[in-house]
């Protein structure tokens, strides 16, 4: 199957509209994205967070799938559970014909994923299960009011790293869970971002399809949590990628490559921008645009560019 | 809006909701103070807006865009400001 818009309009979609997720908010075109990538019939879990919650507002669901919630910390066991279940009744003759072929995903947000959810996802991983685990990456704990998680980056103003006279925001740097992930030895991982819908949605099919699990980083903008307008979000999703604070990453087969803008950079074809032209339209970075703070955009710049060349170093440049 | 809300004798058993998708008949077209108002003239159907709504609002008819579904459109502006041709304006809604 193609990948065009011309095609795709024509197909189920698998989000719709109703859902309360906060006007302009990219995690709904991220599900339409990874979700749509491919015709198979899916079975999706969510663990707690924004888009488990304000999609299934009862007595509504916004789902088109079969679609199951168990918890904040254990969306990867819930949904290698259901893998293990279908192979089980499969074996027995119990799964019919038109979903012998079901796909499993599991969605979740950072907090989800980097912090409480990580041996859940990590024990998923390392038994093999077939499937898909997606972590929109919105930098914080959203739906709970903005908290901190350990993908926060350092200078955040969150409402467990506040700014005032001793501090600058968060301190420490994201954990580097592409990585993580990856040490686990699976057949595919990578990071994404919704405004280059191409990239995302090869990877997605990509991912769907490589036998065993695999996962997928996805770069996510919040409203509210990031204090930026309803409507920038493609633009400020470029711009992050642009900068390098968000590569565009390929792991597959034990061998990384970068793609999409983020390969133009690395081959010289594309400038690398200064990380001060993402801070700088959002709200949550708005203090280090003083003098008493102004060395932190350096930090920043810093944590950044230690992260892309390392990047750039296992993709071969 | 309103909503009859059903006691738990009428509920399907465990909650269960028994209608896919059926957010569809929850209007979250109410939330707009800002409307996008397409000039189908100007459209050269490149369907980045329908990519890029997060709400699913992009109508589209015979292949083409064919403006905003207001029952669902929050009014986000994201379908105005990604337009390559500027074929989208925010106008202030009446209420
Ligand atoms: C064990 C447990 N602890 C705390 C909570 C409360 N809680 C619900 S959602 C949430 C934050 C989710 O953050 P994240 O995973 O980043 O997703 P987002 O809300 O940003 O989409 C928290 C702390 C919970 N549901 N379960
Ligand atoms: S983005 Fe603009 S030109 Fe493209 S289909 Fe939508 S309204 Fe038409
Ligand atoms: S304003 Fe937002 S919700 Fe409404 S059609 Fe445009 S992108 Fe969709």
């Amino acid at each position: 199957m193609a990948l065009t818009l011309k095609d795709l309009i024509n197909k189920q979609i698998p989000l719709n509209g109703g859902h309360r997720m906060c006007g302009g908010c990219p995690v709904p075109v991220i599900v339409k994205q990874v979700l749509m990538s491919t015709d198979h019939p899916k079975i999706i879990g969510n663990a707690t967070g924004c888009l488990e919650v304000a999609t299934t507002i009862y007595p509504y669901t916004a789902w088109n799938h079969p679609w199951i919630h168990n918890a904040f910390e254990n969306v990867a066991a819930t949904v290698s559970g259901i893998e293990a279940a279908h192979n089980a009744l499969s074996r027995i003759g119990e799964v019919p014909e038109h979903n012998k072929d079901a796909k499993f995903i599991a969605f979740a947000g950072d907090g989800g994923t980097y912090d409480i959810g990580l041996q859940s996802l990590s024990g998923a991983l390392e038994r093999g299960h077939n499937m898909l685990y997606v972590c929109y990456d919105n930098e914080g704990y959203m739906n709970t009011g903005i908290q901190r998680s350990s993908a926060t980056p350092i200078g955040a103003n969150t409402t467990t790293t506040p700014i005032g006279s001793e501090s600058y925001g968060k301190t420490q740097s994201r954990k580097d869970l592409l990585s993580i992930v990856a040490a686990h030895h699976i057949p595919y991982a990578a990071s994404t971002s919704p405004h280059n819908w191409m990239d995302a949605m090869k990877k997605s099919k990509k991912a769907i399809e490589t036998q065993g699990p695999t996962f997928l980083l996805y770069f996510a903008p919040c409203i509210p949590g990031w204090k930026i307008p309803s409507d920038v979000w493609k633009k400020l999703s470029e711009t992050a990628v642009k900068t390098c604070f968000w590569p565009l990453i390929e792991f597959e087969d034990g061998k990384w490559s970068l793609t999409g803008e983020s390969k133009l950079i690395a081959e010289g074809k594309m400038p690398k921008i200064p990380v001060e032209e993402f801070l700088k339209s959002q709200g949550r970075f708005k203090h280090l645009f003083t003098d008493k703070n102004k060395h932190v955009i350096e930090i920043i710049q810093k944590d950044v560019d230690k992260s892309w060349n390392y990047y750039k170093g296992l993709a071969g440049y | 809006m309103t909503e009859t809300k059903k006691g738990w004798k009428d509920l399907p058993i465990g909650g269960n909701i028994l209608e896919a998708g059926n957010s569809q008949h929850y209007f979250t077209g109410t939330w707009r103070t800002y409307k996008p108002i397409t000039d189908l003239d100007k459209c050269i159907n490149c369907l980045q807006c329908w990519m890029f709504c997060p709400d699913n609002s992009i109508v589209i008819k015979d292949g083409k865009m064919d403006g905003q579904d207001y029952d669902h459109c929050k009014g986000c502006g994201v379908c105005a400001a990604i337009c390559p041709v500027k074929a989208i304006d925010m106008i202030k809604e009446e209420k």
